[in-house]
Formats: C-alpha cells, sequence, structure tokens
C-alpha cells in the first residue's frame, strides 16, 4: 500500500489522502464539493482537523495560495451538545 | 466567454442535473448548466434527504412512486462510480389527532390504488418498528416501506457525471444576470462570465426560481422560505424509518452513516432566501425530538443548517411552458421535495422540450392552475 492510502487526512469520516487526491484530479476543487462527497469537514470535529490538509492540498493542486481558497462554512454549534441538554435549558426559559 | 447553446439550464442542482442527463440522453447537443456557486450548493444539497412514495395528492403520489423506482438502480441506470446510498428503511408517519389519522385513511387509500404498499398501523405496530417511539398523546400511525434515505449530493454528483460524459457543458461559480428577449422569443443568457445565446431556458433555479422569472416577466406565484435542519453525531443503527409528524411538525430519520438529520418548519418564518442558522430552531427541534423520540437526547448536535423550500400555493412542483415567453421551461415551486422527484422531473421537461408524447401526464402541474384555481392542495408537508 502507497504511503498515500495509509494516511487519513479526515479522522471522523476515514478518508485518505489518495482518496482526496484522486477527487482533486478529478476536477472537484471546491472545498464544498469535495466535502459532499467525502464527507470530509462533516464528521464530530467539523472541521477543525481536516480543514487545513484540504485547503493545503487544493492549494497544492490548482497553484492559489491558501488565503484564496474558500474554506467550508462554518456552522454552529462550535462543540458537539446533548439535545437533551438544549431541550431542558429551552424548556426552562419558557 | 461567448457561445452558443441548444438548451441552457439555470440551476445544477437535482432538477437541473436530471433534465440535462435526460435531453444528453435523447441526443440534444449544446447543452449548458449555469450555477452560481457549485453543484447541489442550493436546495438539493441541504435538504432531509428522504424519499417517500406516501403524498395526499394523486400527482405526487404518481412522480415521487416513479423517481422512488429509478432510484432503487440510480448507481446501475447512471453508471456511477461511487454509491448513492440507497436506503429503504421505510417511513413512519404518526398521527397526534383523530382527524389526522383520519387523512392518513384517505392518503392510505389513495396511494394503495396507485400500488404504493402503504398500510395504516396501530400505535402498538408502529412500537415493534421504532421501539423508542413515545406513543403518549398519539392517536396511530402510517407506514410504507418502499420510502427511505438517499445521499443528495452523490445522487446529484451521479447525474451530472452522466450527463458531463454525454457532453453537457456545466458552468459552476456563474451566475445569470439578464436574459434577452425580442418580443415572445428568447435571445440570450447574459452571465457574469459572458452572454450564452440560445432560444430554449430551463427554468431550474429552486429558492431563486422567481428571481430567473422576473428576468422575462414571467408572474410566477410562489415564495421561498427557511427550513431548518440539525444533524448528530454517529452512532450505531438504532431506527430504520423516517419518523414523521405533520401536526407535531418534525421528521428525524438515522442515516447509513449513523447520524440523526432531523428537521422542522416555522409558520413564522418570513419569506425571504435567508439561510442562516437560529437558535430558535435548535430550541424547538430538540424539545420536540426528545419528546417523541426520547433516547435520541442523549446523542450529540454537531452541525445546523438551512435551506430553501420554493413554496407554491397547492404545495405541487410547477412545470412546463408559460404563455408571456417561447421556450421558457419552469421546473419550479417543489415546495421541499423537488429532490425525492428529481428523476420524473428530467424526464418530463426533457420531453416537453422536445415536444415528445409524456410519458406521464403532468399537464394540471402547468403555471396555468393558479389562474384558473384548479389546486389541489397537498396536506402532508412539514
Amino acid at each position: 500500500m502507497s504511503k498515500e492510502e495509509n494516511t487519513i487526512v479526515c479522522r471522523c469520516s476515514d478518508v485518505t489522502l489518495k482518496e482526496l487526491r484522486d477527487l482533486i484530479a478529478e476536477g472537484y476543487t471546491d472545498y464544498n464539493e469535495i466535502k459532499r462527497i467525502t464527507r470530509i469537514g462533516m464528521g464530530p470535529c467539523q472541521g477543525k482537523t481536516c480543514t487545513q490538509i484540504v485547503l493545503r492540498e487544493l492549494s497544492q493542486a490548482t497553484g492559489k495560495p491558501v488565503s484564496e481558497i474558500k474554506n467550508q462554512n462554518n456552522r454552529p454549534p462550535v462543540v458537539g451538545v446533548k439535545l437533551k441538554l438544549i431541550a431542558e435549558e429551552a424548556k426552562e426559559d419558557e | 466567454m461567448n457561445k452558443k447553446a441548444n438548451v441552457v439550464i439555470i440551476g445544477g442542482g437535482i432538477s437541473g442535473c436530471s433534465t440535462a442527463y435526460n435531453l444528453a440522453k435523447k441526443g440534444v447537443k449544446d447543452i449548458v448548466v449555469v450555477d452560481k456557486s457549485y453543484i447541489s450548493s442550493g436546495a438539493t444539497g441541504r435538504c432531509g434527504a428522504g424519499v417517500r412514495m406516501q403524498w395526499g395528492t394523486e400527482m405526487n403520489c404518481k412522480l415521487a412512486k416513479q423517481s422512488i423506482e429509478f432510484y432503487e438502480n440510480a448507481n446501475e441506470i447512471l453508471e456511477y462510480n461511487r454509491d448513492v446510498e440507497f436506503k429503504q428503511g421505510g417511513y413512519l408517519l404518526i398521527a397526534s389527532t383523530d382527524t389526522e389519522m383520519e387523512q392518513f385513511a384517505k392518503n392510505v387509500k389513495l396511494q394503495n390504488s396507485l400500488d404504493i404498499p402503504s398500510k395504516i398501523l396501530s400505535l402498538e405496530e408502529a412500537k415493534e418498528i421504532v421501539p423508542h417511539l413515545n406513543t403518549e398523546g398519539l392517536t396511530g400511525a402510517a407506514y410504507c416501506p418502499k420510502d427511505g434515505f438517499l445521499n443528495p449530493f452523490k445522487t446529484t454528483d451521479a447525474f451530472y457525471q452522466a450527463a458531463k460524459r454525454m457532453g453537457v457543458e456545466f458552468l459552476t461559480h456563474t451566475e445569470v444576470l439578464e436574459i434577452k428577449t425580442n418580443g415572445k422569443k428568447i435571445e440570450k443568457v447574459v452571465t457574469d462570465q459572458g452572454d450564452i445565446i440560445t432560444d430554449t431556458v430551463v427554468n431550474a433555479a429552486g429558492g431563486h426560481s422567481k428571481i430567473i422569472c422576473d428576468m422575462v416577466g414571467v408572474d410566477l406565484p410562489v415564495y421561498s422560505e427557511r427550513h431548518q435542519i440539525l444533524v448528530t453525531e454517529p452512532v450505531e443503527p438504532m431506527q430504520d424509518p423516517m419518523v414523521m409528524s405533520f401536526s407535531l411538525n418534525m421528521y428525524c430519520q438515522q442515516t447509513p452513516e449513523g447520524t440523526f438529520i432531523m428537521g422542522r418548519g416555522d409558520d413564522n418564518e418570513p419569506r425571504d432566501l435567508r439561510t442562516t442558522s437560529s437558535w430558535e430552531f435548535m430550541d424547538e427541534m430538540a424539545k420536540t425530538v426528545t419528546s417523541i423520540l426520547p433516547p435520541l437526547g442523549e446523542l450529540r448536535v454537531i452541525r445546523q443548517w438551512a435551506g430553501l423550500y420554493n413554496m407554491t400555493p397547492d404545495k405541487q412542483p410547477v412545470y412546463g411552458r408559460v404563455k408571456e415567453i417561447d421556450k421558457f421551461f419552469l421546473s419550479v415551486g417543489f415546495s421541499g421535495h423537488g429532490f425525492m422527484f428529481g428523476p420524473l422531473t428530467g424526464i418530463v421537461i426533457s420531453e416537453m422540450i422536445l415536444g415528445e408524447e409524456p410519458s406521464i401526464d403532468v399537464s394540471m402541474l402547468g403555471i396555468d392552475r393558479f389562474e384558473k384555481g384548479n389546486l389541489i392542495l397537498e396536506p402532508s408537508v412539514v
């Protein structure tokens, strides 16, 4: 197995460096497209681990600096919260 | 960029990609799909990923049934190199009043007459299918085992890939600014990347369909409103069907990944194009789901997002031509269920463009129904 196949870039969804590079080579050069097909950035870490790696790979493939590549949208909540805690708080506010 | 096209499709969601695929399959050349962002960036990629045959109008039932039958074989038909992740775990619709159960009984009778294998269940039977369902306050349920889950991104990607292989050109990150007409004829589509000379345009712009209609002076009686969704961390499989309630206002399904996706509507939602997230949704959703499916309270919410429902007065789509402009085709107003109708949308719109005998009669879904007042209201929408 090659090094690329052994390297996990997204720990939440087990996406390898090879899968990421293959997708970029297929023409998916928008972070959001890559996210939707591979689930990179959709797991419990919400991209806190994988985003930088994806942006770096996209930068190397497209020649654009990382600062010019659009990141995925950051969405709430910042960290995972149990539904029952949100429900209890919401009921107390009533 | 200045180019010519036989057909320009505005919108790279499921409707646009499916229409492009069907047109190309019928031999049409020079098809261009334009999207102001990336493929499935709009309503398709933000939807709840559920597909169901359990509808309350004959048209919606037929469109959904045939689309789901397509989805059963989508990987093979579209020769997809990935997987659209179709899972038929069923939809369990729960009722909280006797009136709602009467509506379910009517719906099931209609569905059965169209060969949809839905049935009415007692609360005991419902609990056998979803053991963690809290039946307190419920009056009964309806269930169809053919309903289920489908990955919206990969399904749209499958149509996109298949269309691209047949020569369809996709212009993403390209925004339509204007549609130039001369009398009733379309002359060109003006984008921020240049002009496309064409006489045929399909409006498949989802939440933005009215903006496109305004460009050619077509008065479309639709509006868009935000609907929100949240997703939890993934866990082991524990719930086969989508659990849905119209009166309690929620739907909730476990995806093949193990995450739970859930959403609800809000009657106070303003009619605009916002897709931001609100804390009110998170509060209401958490209260509703922990009351109906209590064990889900232990799951962590990891993300929430929103998309646009493009609403018509009768909550059925609008397909077809308009009287003001020649060769301007509507594929709009899906009222929150455009993804599940995707395969049939592509078939009926491509047949209309080519003037072929329709494989399913959708004449009652024309825009003229609003003028004539021929509305059959769909009762089953969250």
